[in-house]
């Protein structure tokens, strides 16, 4: 696994500029659009309108489909596995003993399959176009959440971004120590295990040292300054828009189709 | 700002022996000390007490008082700045100009001023970096500067420094003396520095203050007075500080001309990672039996890795390291290509870092651990006595992570010497020590290369290469050239 | 002289949290959030597994749960079970998982599990049986969670099922292993400035 899963270079330039805060607005308007129901249309409707968002986002698909690969396995085992538990109803597909798929039961399925992928997106958009310490500065400024945790959590995700990258140096150090890769499967596998268990450590070990060196420079008080502002713009109005119009037109759709479906009904 | 301190001391918790104690001290506001003292002295300790960052009375015991203009350290947090002995773990943020940032940010500076302070601080410490570079990209020395701005732009009244340029290389080490020297002419602070090495700072501090490692005060004096008087000069080398003009006596046969080839490297061109960059090279490489090898030159040159590249850690960009039929035996000539096990018995690196190598919760164990991994019997007069010659004996029952920064190197390469290879190869292995901890580790290295083995370092410490003799390559700007013998 | 003897002692006990208490804890969570991410991704692999019958799917969630349960039994402060639980689903809602940002519902109502247990013994107690009851807790949450936002369209027996099974799996991987891993930590002495590295007999 590379750092660039936790802090990705950064692709949507457009995007960046705007407040991290108007985003996750629009992520979390379309996933609770997605969330009330689940339906095959609304689903689709949002799914269609996120994959044509990103060339506007600057996402590139290559990009895109080096992390998601295991959601598409994870939307079609999802959908099939709805298949074959939703309450049957409709004419009759395949029926193989306790196999038995109908016309109602694969509709759920394919919405469900189609729902997942468009859950996933929001969340991957907003790590690919904002900077870390942007969300840091926009939480703590504009959401008010506490300082002291805000920035905690800002300087462990680099931590560990760091330390994944050490995984290669810490290899090395064991194996010069004399326990090494070397051996059987089982005899792998536990270096694997006790190295996996050696990055932790080290983790936290590194952590409490770095809580020291910010307390040295005065960190954990009541008030503090911060040298960037966040700022919102006319961008995050239009983020925040189109964040809107995609919930509000996914639900419409499938409401005008009859397949709007509420989960708690 | 003005320290005092009245039969002040600290014991760690889960230590019996207090770390510092019975200290009395005055430090008037402006003063510059230079604070000395045998490595686990309690120099580490005392600096940080006075930044307030001890912790509360679960992390350990203190007796006697503390004070900062009257106030208690940790609640004047802030007031003191604190450069720790590691540059590379107290990195906080990840864009050069936030990092230097944050501390004026916590506390309160308005926001413009901060701006201003960043600009400075990164001016007085030479750092001239675009604000929105990449914390992570930066070399040894750079990592220094960035730590020594990030405390700058507090504008501390008290300026406390731990070991900052241990690890630089000659040039970087005045670079950031002077820096130091510079910022301090300027805001007036206080300043006291930690550093083993009295001659770089000898002349631009006022006072020189020597811990006793059994508590309170061994020397306290004008630099003049206390490093140049016969009298306390002597007491100051006893107690194993390096004091200006003398070399600590080191034993052990003097090392001759070496022997068979046990290693070579025609050729070898170095990298970290498979497809990035070059680190150095193409390098000529030999390793002879009872001989040593040193490898010097700057900050980034590629001098670790070409050290791990020849332990059989890292495969060469280009060329290959060849074992000989002597050292290889059963095992095959591509060191990178034989199992730990094998490795560990015929070639023993110490890390540049040597947390990453501790593997067990115990001094003992530690030391224990390599020969039971061979598959000797411990030898427990061997690791005994390592212990004893490295001043270890009394951390034995010690968790590795919490030695001193000078202990943790002399257990690094102990850990090495206990499992006994026919080839060393140690990455600064005298970072940190003291005058007698240097001189018995040097004494160690060559009775061992009177013994066969051959050495390999890789060091800033013009000492320890003539100690050793053998033959020097100088690396730099890509290519390597040997120097000496 | 032998001078490391583990002080054993009284841990002076206030529920404020330090610097280190946040640093730590957020640490933690990012780590299990990279976890996380692969948990979610082997969730593919399994559930093609069970997709036969999918409710024993429920017997992986624990794996879900750890952070919450890891989380509070070392930082051992009011709300450290759902600060790092959310913060860890966080983590692996913005590297990219099948259930997006809503992960931090389920974060949310899962670390509150966990906290739950916690609280009833007032932050005071943290052995094992303490332990397996916070995963048991946190796996009901999580399976009446789910059930309502990603099983819906299951029948009812189906859904009964997997509670039973997630409940299990909270016990066994989110208890019991958290508690285990606390053990070992404590063990190799990372955890000194922690109450959990202190009182653990090591
Ligand atoms: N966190 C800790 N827990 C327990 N013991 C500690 C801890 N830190 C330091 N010590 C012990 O306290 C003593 C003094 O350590 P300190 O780091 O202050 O020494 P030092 O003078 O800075 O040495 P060096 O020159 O080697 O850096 C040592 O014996 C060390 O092992
Ligand atoms: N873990 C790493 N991954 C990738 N690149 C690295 C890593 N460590 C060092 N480098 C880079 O490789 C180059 C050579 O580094 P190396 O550590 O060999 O230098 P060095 O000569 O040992 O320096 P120093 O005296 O500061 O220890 C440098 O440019 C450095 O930035
Ligand atoms: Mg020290
Ligand atoms: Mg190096």
């Amino acid at each position: 696994m590379s750092t660039d899963y936790l802090t990705p270079v950064l692709t949507g330039r457009t995007l960046l500029r705007a407040n991290p805060l108007s985003k996750l607005f629009a992520a979390v308007a379309i996933t609770l659009a997605l969330l009330v129901s689940i339906d095959w249309v609304s689903a689709a409707v949002v799914l269609a309108c996120e994959l044509a968002l990103m060339p506007l986002l600057g996402i590139s698909v290559w990009g895109l489909a080096r992390r998601i690969w295991p959601l598409l396995i994870a939307a079609a085992v999802g959908a099939y596995g709805t298949a074959l538990l939703a309450e049957k109803s409709g004419g009759v597909l395949v029926d193989a003993g306790p196999f038995l798929f109908t016309e109602g039961s694969v509709a759920s399925g394919i919405a469900v399959g189609l729902r997942s992928l468009a859950l996933a997106l929001p969340g991957i958009f907003v790590l690919l176009t904002t900077d870390p310490t942007d969300l840091a500065d926009a939480l703590a400024q504009k959401l008010h959440l506490p300082h002291r945790f805000v920035l905690g959590g800002l300087a462990s995700l680099r931590l560990v971004g760091l330390l994944v990258e050490q995984w290669q140096s810490l290899g090395l150090a064991r194996h010069a120590r004399g326990i090494g890769s070397d051996g059987s499967l089982v005899a792998r596998t536990r270096n694997l295990l006790g190295q996996s268990f050696g990055l932790i450590v080290q983790a936290i070990r590194r952590a409490t040292r770095l809580a020291t060196a910010m307390e040295a420079r005065g960190f954990g008080g009541d008030t503090r300054t911060w040298a960037r502002e966040s700022t919102f713009s006319g961008l995050d109005v239009v983020v925040a828009v189109v964040g809107l119009l995609i919930a509000v037109g996914a639900v419409t759709a499938a409401v005008l189709a009859g397949t709007w479906n509420f989960i708690l009904s | 700002m003005h320290v005092s301190a009245r039969g002040w001391g600290w014991r760690h918790a889960g230590r019996k022996a207090f770390a510092a104690r019975h200290l009395d001290l005055d430090i008037q506001a402006g003063e510059r000390v230079l604070l000395l003292g045998a490595s686990g002295a309690g120099k580490s300790t005392v600096l940080h007490a006075l930044a307030g960052v001890l912790g509360s009375s679960d992390e350990g015991e203190q007796e006697g008082e503390l004070l900062l203009d009257g106030a208690h350290p940790a609640t004047v947090r802030g007031r003191a700045g604190l450069v720790l002995q590691d540059p590379e773990t107290q990195v906080v943020l990840a864009r050069v100009g936030d990092e230097v940032a944050f501390a004026a940010e916590n506390l309160a500076v308005p926001r413009d001023e901060i701006w201003q302070r960043v600009e400075r601080a990164l001016d007085d410490v030479g750092l001239d970096l675009p604000l929105d570079h990449p914390t992570t990209a930066l070399s040894g020395g750079q990592k220094q500067r960035l730590a020594l701005a990030a405390v700058l732009a507090m504008e501390p009244g008290l300026l406390l420094l731990d070991e900052p340029t241990a690890n630089l290389d000659p040039d970087g080490v005045l670079e950031v003396r002077d820096a130091v020297v510079r910022v301090l002419e300027r805001t007036g602070a206080t300043l006291v520095v930690v550093e083993h090495r009295v001659a770089v700072w000898a002349d631009v501090v006022d006072r020189v203050i020597v811990l006793d490692a059994g508590g309170g005060v061994l020397a306290d004096g004008a630099p003049a007075t206390v490093l140049v008087q016969e009298a306390t000069r002597t007491r100051l080398a006893e107690a194993g500080v390096w004091v200006p003009d003398w070399q600590p006596a080191v034993g052990g046969p003097t090392p001759g001309a070496g022997g068979e080839v046990l290693l070579s490297a025609p050729d070898i061109t170095v990298a970290r990672t498979k497809r990035g960059p070059t680190a150095v090279g193409p390098l000529d490489l030999t390793v002879h039996a009872a001989h040593a090898l040193s490898i010097t030159g700057p900050n980034g040159a590629g001098k670790s890795t070409a050290a791990l590249t020849l332990g059989g850690l890292l495969r060469p960009r280009a060329g290959s390291v060849e074992a000989s039929p002597s050292l290889a035996g059963s095992a095959g000539a591509d060191p990178f290509r034989w199992r730990s096990s094998q490795l560990v018995q015929r070639i023993g690196t110490v890390f540049q870092e040597p947390e990453h190598q501790f593997l067990t919760a115990s001094v003992s164990a530690e030391l224990e651990f390599g020969p039971r991994r061979v598959g000797a019997a411990v030898n427990p007069g061997r690791t005994a006595e390592l212990a004893e010659r490295l001043r270890l004996t009394h951390l034995l029952g010690a968790n590795p992570f919490t030695l001193s920064g000078g202990e943790k190197r002399r257990l690094s390469v102990a850990t090495m010497l206990a499992t006994a290879p026919r080839i060393l190869i140690l990455d600064e292995p005298t970072f940190g020590q003291d005058a007698l901890t240097w001189a018995e580790l040097v004494t160690l290295l060559r009775e061992l290369i009177d013994d066969g083995v051959a050495v390999l370092s890789v060091t800033h410490d013009a000492e320890f290469i003539e100690a050793l003799g053998g033959a020097t390559l100088h690396v730099s700007g890509g290519a390597g050239r040997l120097v000496s013998p | 002289m032998a001078s490391s003897t583990a002080l054993k002692g009284t841990f002076a006990q206030t529920n404020q949290w330090r610097v280190v208490d946040i640093v730590v804890a957020s640490v933690i969570a990012v780590a299990v959030g990279v976890l996380f991410f692969a948990w979610s991704a082997g969730y593919s692999g399994i559930s093609l597994l069970t997709a036969a019958f999918p409710p024993l799917a429920g017997l992986y969630s624990g794996g879900w749960l750890i952070a919450g349960v890891l989380g509070g039994l070392i930082i051992r402060k009011p709300g450290a079970a759902v600060y790092c639980e959310v913060l860890a689903a966080a983590v692996s809602a913005l590297i990219g998982t099948q259930f997006g940002i809503l992960v931090l519902v389920s974060g949310l109502i899962q670390g509150l599990g966990a906290e739950l247990v916690f609280l009833l013994f007032l932050y005071r107690k943290w052995n094992l049986p303490v332990a397996l009851l916070a995963g048991l807790v946190a796996g009901l949450a999580l399976a009446i969670s789910e059930n309502i936002m990603y099983n819906a369209l299951w029948t009812i027996e189906f859904k009964v099922l997997y509670t039973v099974f997630a409940a299990i799996s909270g016990i066994v991987i989110a208890g019991l292993l958290s508690w285990l891993a606390m053990r070992g930590l404590a063990k190799t002495g990372v955890l000194s400035s922690f109450a959990a590295g202190r009182t653990a007999d090591v």
